[in-house]
């Protein structure tokens, strides 16, 4: 296979691969290559097509139809569902909400993690797993035992923060300050991996530069700028797109603390979509506004990693 | 870092202890509401509706977990570990089967197949959940926990770790097995495997996780109280007796419990395994 220069350098950088993955080959081997490897892959290919590839095609097709819970009476209606949803008030205000969680939540989750990171990943191995670990707990504790247990805290009567700080706020119900509570939540749940990451990115740093540049006078902030920020520059991009990912797709939080209300305040696509597919069984309007979803999230990574790269 | 050197060692070391400070109050609010769950599971309706807080429960009661048993509970959780489990085993298997062929084999459609796989990971997995249940419904497994299963293990970030681990088996040891004369499956059972054994554990960790929480495709797909995992157990509890803090803490006790075990044992697997598979991407 690799016996060749050419082929064997192409190993050591995954991203010349396409070109040369062939160099060297006899057309019997490829073929044998290439059949073994589709048996390979045959399992996950099976699970992935079926539960994953279908799905979307699905969800691509249904958005196009006027389908209820009867799937016979479906049938064509082209863009009439589109059209519909940036009519739609509701789906409306299910967008400005979704975007206030994400330009609020993304860019907190990812600075905060990143100064926790910086803060633990020179400690002792014990201190900086205890706080890794931390810090992951409410994503392993479930977002259902998480949401349940902050419902308690944000009671009006009952709820320790009424308690602890004299008020008698209605925290979930009250138009204000539903928001901001998802948000605390969301951000809980959300920094555990960003900071398991950012701890192994950093720990991966060349401490040679660091130390060179040191002894050169730079000061802190020119090493970070410098010397750390691009080498960590794409795990922050993977970051960026994971943490924008869930927070488009916060869904739990909202349906157990406030189902979306006082007034659709709390309202966001992913629970909208939830609401039409479920409690009107619109499923065609319902897949249609998945589709929309999808492209957000697309143009969203896409600009995160244009803007990263360019950065560097 | 060499602190000392510095010549701004006064201020950094101030700095170091302020943020220390800071990191250690922090972990007491991450703490905080896993405590209050265990703690509140143990409290009384009294001291739960009481005006201030009783920190610890100081007449603990089991009153809460006679309730939430007179609920199918454990039967809930059962089929929660079953669903982890299976998850978990088809994930890992299937998983690193296709991660070393996409690592480490030559053939048509590679690229492609791998941008496919990359996209598919970009979109949002809550968005095809509803197709997903009409085709469950053809394939009669709705209501069924394989319907909840089977979507977890077509999910193709696993795909992607093992990718990412299996670039890293030296190819002169792959060549050196077929010179032995060793089968495709022997190479990769008997020298691939042990050598992506660490990523097979972290994923093996974040599908168990994972799997447990996934709230959203749960929710979806299983609607006999008999069949439902422990997640959707609380949820449906909290929407029946909302007021019942003592009974929902109780249930989320018994749902957290076990996983944040199971992580706190294998958390060093999971740490190292996820930011290699991922920070070397």
């Amino acid at each position: 296979m690799a016996q060749n220069a050419p082929a064997a350098v192409a190993e050591r950088k995954p991203k010349k691969q396409r070109q040369s993955q062939f160099s060297g080959m006899s057309k019997a081997l490829i073929r044998r290559e290439t059949i073994s490897a589709y048996l390979f892959l045959l399992p996950s290919l099976i699970f992935f097509v079926g539960f994953v590839v279908v799905p979307m095609a699905m969800c691509l097709v249904y958005s196009f139809l006027d389908m209820g819970i009867d799937v016979s009476s479906a049938h064509f209606v082209g863009i009439q569902n589109y059209v519909e949803m940036f009519q739609d008030r509701v789906f409306l205000k299910g967008l400005v909400n979704t975007a206030v969680i994400v330009v609020v939540a993304v860019p907190t989750v990812t600075a905060f993690s990143l100064w926790v990171s910086s803060a633990i990943y020179k400690m002792k191995p014990i201190p900086r797993s205890f706080f890794r670990c931390v810090f992951y707990l409410p994503v392993v504790t479930g977002t259902v035992a998480v949401t349940v247990v902050w419902k308690w805290m944000f009671n009006t009567y009952n709820g320790l923060i009424n308690q602890v700080f004299g008020t008698t706020t209605n925290w979930l119900g009250n138009e204000a300050t539903a928001i901001w509570c998802i948000i605390l939540i969301l951000f809980t749940t959300s920094i555990g991996q960003p900071i398991v990451l950012y701890v192994a990115a950093l720990g991966n740093v060349d401490q040679s530069l660091i130390e060179a540049a040191e002894v050169d006078g730079a000061t802190k902030l020119q090493v970070f700028w410098k010397i750390k920020w691009p080498q960590i520059l794409p795990t922050t991009l993977y970051i960026l797109v994971i943490t924008t990912i869930n927070s488009f797709q916060c869904f739990a939080l909202i349906q157990l603390l406030t189902s979306g209300g006082p007034n659709y305040a709390t309202s966001t696509i992913m629970y909208y979509i939830f609401e039409t597919a479920y409690r009107y069984q619109r499923f065609g309007y319902a897949n249609a506004m998945g589709v929309i979803l999808a492209i957000i999230i697309a143009i969203f990574s896409a600009i995160q990693f244009k803007v990263t790269k360019t950065d560097n | 870092m060499n602190n000392a050197k510095s010549k701004l060692s006064g201020t950094s070391a101030g700095y170091k202890w302020l943020s220390v400070v800071i990191l250690i109050l922090l972990a007491i609010f991450f703490i905080f509401p896993l405590y209050w769950i265990v703690t509140g599971s143990f409290k009384d309706a009294i001291t739960i509706n009481a005006r201030t807080p009783q920190w610890f429960p100081l007449s603990p009661t089991m009153e809460n977990y006679t309730k939430l048993f007179s609920n199918p509970a454990l039967r809930w959780l059962g089929n929660t570990v079953f669903m982890a489990v299976m998850a978990m085993f088809l994930t890992c298997l299937t998983a690193s089967l296709a991660g070393y062929a996409l690592a480490k084999k030559r053939f048509y459609g590679r690229g492609v197949l791998f941008t496919i796989i990359i996209c598919a990971m970009a979109l949002p997995k809550q968005v095809i959940v509803i197709p997903l249940l009409q085709e469950m419904n053809v394939l009669h497994l709705a209501d069924n926990i394989w319907a909840v299963i089977l979507p977890t293990v077509g999910w193709p970030f696993g795909v992607f770790l093992m990718k990412q681990f299996s670039e890293t088996i030296p190819t002169e040891i792959l060549e050196a097995a077929r010179v032995d004369g060793a089968g495709e499956l022997r190479t990769f059972f008997n020298v691939v495997f042990p050598m992506i054994k660490p990523g097979v554990g972290a994923l093996a960790i974040f599908t168990f996780v994972n799997s447990w929480n996934d709230y959203f495709l749960q929710l979806i797909m299983l609607t006999t109280r008999e069949n439902w995992t422990i997640s959707l157990g609380i949820a449906r509890l909290q929407g029946e007796m909302s007021s019942d803090f003592g009974l929902i803490m109780a249930g989320a006790t018994l749902a957290a419990i076990p996983i944040v075990a199971v992580f706190i044992a294998f958390q060093k697997y999971f740490t190292q395994g996820i930011a290699m598979g991922a920070v070397k991407g």
